[in-house]
């Protein structure tokens, strides 16, 4: 379970980006975050991992605060989290096989894993026959399913996906949507930061509607209100 | 694991190097100038050494008899010289041969060798030439033979002069002038070697900067310290051994261009064979600086991108 307890964000130059953000978010669980930019919706998923600290409050994760952890148990704590962004950030001097490799790698698994396992999570997100491209030689769509399989392959028990389809045309995005679903199915909590109102309306999942700093709504029937 | 990892850590190092083409030639460039320079310090401390060394040979007394000098008072006095501790060699050079060196050496001057010959008799004197075991204790021989010790059986001085006194200042600013070259040209080094080794570390810093994202990608998908940083570390030593290795290939043709050069200004000193015969040497030194400046740069340089 996740839990942010009176959050507030405040930068150095004094601007709010969060104030007293109080949330849970349960396992297995897809919540999609939504607001106009400048809501605060990248900051609290920075918060929670540990990319920034809080001015106030706590954020856990499992009972532990997250901003108490050490550097190891940072590292640790952030396999257990998949990430896909706006833009793919994917590593540009390896190629699709070698961004999904890394991340299991850097997990300490062993090469037989990553050899049975990248084929198998290319597959999932239908780009096997791109394995050996660079993302250079990849078009957005693709570029961000690589990024989604990169995020799945350490069978994460939460994938956090910030804009995923702000770069796509509507087609790529069903797409990314219906495999966010699938990954949601199969057991993953699924947090989605997004302005577009048409996956919200797609999803019918909960959602968590923020302005200025601030939660406005919280809404189990998915209903894009903002 | 720690196999996996040091296996892992070097074929990424190896393929970001190699892939990264065109700043890995940038940064090989820019380390090779820096190794050229740590190259020529250790050149320029043989040559000023060699110099050095070679001019204290250089340095004599000649003391000079006068003409009416017999042998035999002159062997007493080269006796007494060799008695010094200060001492190092005396060489006897008697009246006929000093004629002879002297016309050998103006044999191409006829009007010399005219006034000679109307001269009718020998006008040079015997000489001794006198080696101290080191420069600094000529002042001291000098005083010796100034002190009266050189006189004949009739207790008359022989001695028509010593020439260290109308060399002494002639020599002693030539060893200030290489002492204070010297000096300059270690400074100059120093502050050559200092500029291109921030200039390496400068490029090897931009080279991060430019994968300061991915940096911290690796960062967010979890990647451990040591195995985000392993890479480019492999990489900064990739940069020195491959700068180290073309730096020492092209000293070979500009040594052996320089050499000629070389031994015909600093006496009998030829940087190319200095080169071939301390090669080992200076390859250690050049490499062992390339790997150390490679390692580190990359080293300090990426810390900065690891705080996320």
């Amino acid at each position: 379970m996740i839990v942010f307890d009176r959050v507030s964000k405040i930068y150095p130059d004094s601007s709010i980006a969060l104030e007293e953000v109080t949330l849970s978010i349960e396992p297995k669980e897809f919540v999609s975050i939504v607001g106009p930019s400048g809501a605060g919706k990248t900051t609290l998923l920075k918060l929670f991992l540990a990319e920034e600290k809080p001015t106030e409050g706590a954020v856990y994760y499992e009972s532990a605060n997250i901003h108490t952890l050490n550097k190891k148990e940072i590292d640790a704590f952030r396999r257990k989290v998949g990430m896909v962004f706006q833009d793919f950030r994917l590593l540009p001097n390896k190629t699709v096989y070698e961004n999904i490799a890394f991340t299991m790698e850097a997990a300490g698994r062993t090469d037989e894993e990553i050899e049975s396992d990248v084929p198998h999570v290319l597959e999932l997100v239908d780009l096997t026959p791109k394995v050996w491209n660079f993302p250079h030689e990849l078009s957005g769509g693709e570029k961000q399913r690589v990024a989604i399989a990169r995020a799945l392959v350490n069978e994460p028990d939460i994938i956090i996906a910030d804009e995923p389809t702000g770069n796509l045309d509507p087609a790529n995005t069903y797409d990314i949507v219906q495999i966010l679903k699938k990954i949601n199915d199969i057991g993953t909590t699924v947090i989605l930061a997004t302005h577009n109102k048409g996956i919200i309306d797609l999803l019918k999942r909960r959602v968590i509607a923020m302005e200025r700093g601030k939660v406005v709504r919280d809404d189990r029937s998915g209903k894009y209100f903002v | 694991m720690f196999w996996t990892k040091l296996k892992r850590i070097l074929r990424t190092g190896f393929f970001n190097f190699w892939r990264d083409s065109t700043v890995s030639l940038a940064s090989v460039l820019v380390m090779m100038v820096t190794l050229l320079v740590i190259g020529l310090i250790s050149f320029s401390g043989a040559i000023l050494n060699t110099t050095l060394v070679e001019l204290k040979n250089k340095i004599d007394i000649n003391v000079i008899f006068i003409t009416t000098a017999k042998e035999e008072d002159i062997l007493n006095v080269k006796h007494t010289l060799e008695s010094l501790p200060e001492v190092f060699l005396v060489t006897y050079v008697s009246r006929e041969e000093a004629l002879v060196a002297f016309k050998e050496r103006h044999s191409t001057d006829q009007s010399i060798l005219s006034a000679l010959d109307e001269l009718g008799e020998n006008p040079l004197g015997a000489v001794l030439n006198v080696k101290a075991k080191d420069p600094s204790q000529y002042a001291s021989v000098a005083e010796f033979l100034e002190g009266g010790n050189a006189l004949s059986s009739e207790s008359v001085t022989i001695i028509d002069r010593v020439n260290y006194f109308q060399n002494k200042a002639a020599i002693d600013k030539l060893t200030r002038v290489i002492a204070s070259a010297d000096r300059l040209g270690f400074a100059l080094t120093l502050f050559l070697a200092i500029i291109s080794v921030l200039i390496a570390f400068n490029t090897i810093r931009l080279t991060i900067y430019l994968a300061r994202d991915e940096i911290s990608v690796m960062r967010l998908v979890g990647a451990s310290t040591t195995y985000i940083q392993g890479p480019f570390v492999v990489v900064g030593v990739i940069y020195g051994v491959v700068a180290g290795l073309l730096t020492l290939l092209l000293f070979l043709p500009l040594t052996f261009w320089l050499g000629g050069t070389t031994e015909s200004f600093f006496i009998g000193f030829n940087i190319f064979t200095y080169y071939l015969r301390h090669f080992l040497e200076i390859a250690f030194i050049i490499m062992a600086s390339g790997i150390f400046i490679g390692a580190l740069s990359s080293m300090l340089a990426i810390r900065k991108y690891l705080k996320v």
